[in-house]
């Protein structure tokens, strides 16, 4: 795995925004996550990469407590964000989820216009007093989601009639107009064909400036080319974790060389 | 065409014992075979359902148009002060103690006048002439003059019904043979009718009391009307409306969305299910035990059977809402959570109004299901009973006994005389109107709230 562009980044803090300890997650008797510590760096870019179900996306929505909608799910271990435990009695996940936004699989656009997919969430935190407050936040999140020129023209016409990449650059809209402080992706891309896929990273890359972004994703190239740091999982293990260019041109671990030279996975 | 090919065919010299596109081989012809007899078979079975359809609503509309029109009788009649009142001086007190018998005789002499000015030759006697109206007339004139004694002594024109057999002989019901052993009207009055028909006093015409009266008793058929029990049938949908919607949504939400799944809800959704099979008059004797009997709420009231219908509604409404809520995509659901709304937010911001749609066809659905239920009306008093006046208020539409629709027809559908037959079958067709008209708002409004986006 060669990319150009690995060693140009780096990362720009060493401020630990998610720690997570000895996180076991089960799903009635399947054991899914296995004793996975892993910081996570501010304003950096942190890409985990593995198989399909080696419960990557599973570890991700631990860190938003969406898995708390699934009823047979259970997670041990700590996860203290900015030092707080989210797994606390006291953290409400609703409140949690303002400042952990997430971005899905499938573009998931409200069947809402344009303009009310992004105004809900700062609708329903109360983050604009008036009109033109949440006029602003939603100009403001559609120009850093990269979609404002395609569509501020338009912005009272449903959001579901949008392209497949416009859709998923407005979800990414959607989830920061909230300011969030930690964006969480599960393969954000694997509905995108190559063009709105590179919009998509190209945002990525921006968000960097502001947010700790967490991506899950099947494609190795992707996580090379936008990420700092790379969790590799492999059957509920996180296997490895590192930089992103030692990972992919220096892989401690025989399974990580074996995955990304594509002998399994 | 593109530059790397030729604008011609390429010639392929076939290759021997190769099977040819053109021709088809056994198995193909087999499937194909089997797929049209399928179709076949789907086309009979619509054809046979259309049929019956057809056959059903001729029915329905041949038997049942005869209930929308009824013969009148236009008479001049004489109000004579020395029958209506002997001592003259108006008072409503003295007005009033001339029973409707009082009154009859003013029929016989305006059925006289009629006779010597028109020069119509008949051997019958003013009795018998009077005899072809309803036996209501003389409680028409009585009323009317009641109304305002002032127009004692002065002659005003009457539109009197026709009595049942009149009736029936214009609608061709009635004929000379079938009254052979009939009592209530002779071969004479018949010939005396059809003189009158010549002359225009006797006509059939619409009759908007059919759709707006209240039913009558056994004797004048030709008075009856499915008014009172249509508010009666109103009320009781106002009164599943409003418990049955809320009740039924709310208990589906909190299901689907918010319970957790273990036993109990297993449970629950179970009877649920098996309530919704349960025979409507299981819930009749339900509501007699529970809502007369022991709440001693009113017999017969559309309140009572407005609670007894929601019963039976309210599995109807959970199902459907419960299918609507869970056909929304969870995605949706996790697009609000993962901008940070609460359960409850991601429920009524997103999730209701996308099963909008699907909730209100399934209280529209149960809504007419209840409109059509006759049998749990049985047991708690709503058949049989006659209501004479609709009702002047809401209190008394729900407290007061009354009938619904289906109870009208079946009570109709079971008295003896014939004319009651024909309007049971035109009480029917009301009854389809209104569920006709009932599934046209769900389809509209579904429409509406599907075109949002």
């Amino acid at each position: 795995m060669n990319d150009m562009r690995i060693l140009e980044r780096d990362v720009d803090t060493n401020a630990i925004k998610i720690a997570a300890r000895g996180v076991q997650v089960y799903y009635g008797d399947n054991h899914a996550i296995k004793d996975v510590d892993v910081d996570i760096q501010d304003k950096t870019v942190t890409a985990f990469i593995g198989p399909s179900g080696c419960g990557k996306s599973t570890f991700l929505r631990c860190l938003n407590r969406m898995n708390d909608t699934i009823d047979i799910c259970r997670v041990e271990g700590d996860i203290h964000i900015d030092g707080e435990d989210i797994y606390d009695k006291r953290v409400d996940p609703v409140q949690l989820r303002a400042k952990v936004g997430m971005v899905f699989q499938k573009p998931n656009p409200f069947p809402k216009s344009i303009y009310d997919n992004v105004a809900y969430g700062p609708r329903i935190h109360g983050l604009a007093k008036n009109k033109a407050e949440l006029d602003d936040i939603v100009e403001r999140a559609l120009r850093r989601g990269a979609i404002w020129d395609e569509v501020k023209d338009r912005l009272h016409a449903p959001g579901t009639g949008l392209s497949g990449g416009q859709q998923q650059r407005l979800c990414i809209a959607r989830a920061i107009a909230t300011e969030p402080e930690v964006l969480l992706m599960d393969e954000p891309c694997s509905a995108l064909d190559p063009i709105a896929t590179a919009q998509v990273e190209e945002l990525i890359d921006e968000l960097r400036q502001n947010y700790s972004v967490v991506i899950v994703t099947h494609s190795m190239q992707q996580a090379a080319r936008v990420s700092q740091k790379t969790a590799f999982f492999h059957l509920g293990n996180l296997v490895e974790y590192g930089e992103t260019g030692t990972i992919f041109t220096n892989p401690e671990d025989s399974r990580t060389e074996s995955y990304i030279t594509g002998r399994i996975g | 065409m593109t530059d790397a090919t030729s604008s011609s065919m390429p010639a392929v010299t076939p290759v021997p014992g190769k099977s040819s596109l053109m021709t088809q081989d056994a198995r193909t012809r087999k499937r194909n075979a089997a797929e049209a007899r399928f179709k076949a078979y789907g086309i009979v079975a619509i054809a046979a359902g259309m049929l019956m359809l057809l056959i059903l609503v001729f029915n329905i509309i041949s038997r049942g148009t005869g209930a929308f029109q009824q013969t009148f009788v236009t008479m001049e009649v004489e109000l004579l002060e020395e029958k209506l009142d002997k001592n003259g001086n108006r008072d409503p007190a003295d007005l009033a103690k001339v029973s409707t018998f009082g009154y009859a005789p003013l029929l016989r002499t305006a059925f006289e006048a009629k006779v010597a000015e028109r020069g119509i030759a008949t051997e019958l006697e003013p009795k018998a002439m009077a005899g072809i109206l309803s036996a209501g007339a003389a409680a028409q004139l009585r009323d009317f003059v009641l109304a305002d004694p002032e127009r004692i002594g002065t002659t005003v024109e009457f539109e009197f019904l026709a009595s049942s057999r009149v009736d029936g002989y214009l609608k061709d019901r009635v004929s000379r043979d079938s009254i052979a052993n009939d009592k209530n009207i002779s071969a004479e009055q018949l010939d005396f009718v059809d003189q009158l028909i010549e002359l225009g006093v006797v006509e059939k015409r619409f009759n908007l009391a059919f759709i707006t009266g209240a039913d009558s008793s056994d004797a004048r058929p030709e008075a009856a009307g499915m008014g009172v029990s249509m508010m009666g049938s109103l009320f009781m949908m106002l009164v599943v409306l409003a418990l049955a919607l809320p009740i039924g949504v709310a208990a589906s939400i909190y299901l689907e969305e918010f319970a957790p799944k273990n036993w109990l809800t297993d449970i629950i959704e179970v009877n649920i299910s098996n309530l919704a099979a349960v025979p409507s008059i299981v819930f009749g004797i339900l509501g007699l035990a529970v809502f007369i009997n022991y709440m001693h709420l009113p017999t017969s009231a559309p309140l009572v059977g407005g609670l007894v219908l929601t019963l039976m509604t309210l599995p109807t409404i959970i199902i459907s809402t419960r299918a609507s809520l869970k056909a929304v995509p969870p995605s949706i659901r996790d697009a609000a959570l993962g901008v940070g709304a609460s359960k409850m937010q991601s429920v009524f911001h997103h999730v209701l109004p996308l099963a909008a749609p699907g909730i209100l066809t399934g209280t529209i659905i149960g809504l007419a299901q209840a409109l059509g239920e006759t049998a749990p009306l049985l047991l708690i008093g709503m058949v049989g009973f006659i209501a004479s006046n609709p009702p002047d208020s809401i209190a008394s539409g729900l407290l007061d006994p009354n009938s619904a629709m289906p109870a009208q027809i079946y009570e109709w559908a079971k008295r003896a005389d014939p004319a009651f037959y024909e309007r049971a079958w035109g009480g029917i067709i009301i009854l389809l109107l209104f569920l006709i008209t009932m599934n046209t708002i769900a389809v509209i409004l579904r429409r509406r709230f599907e075109r949002r986006w």
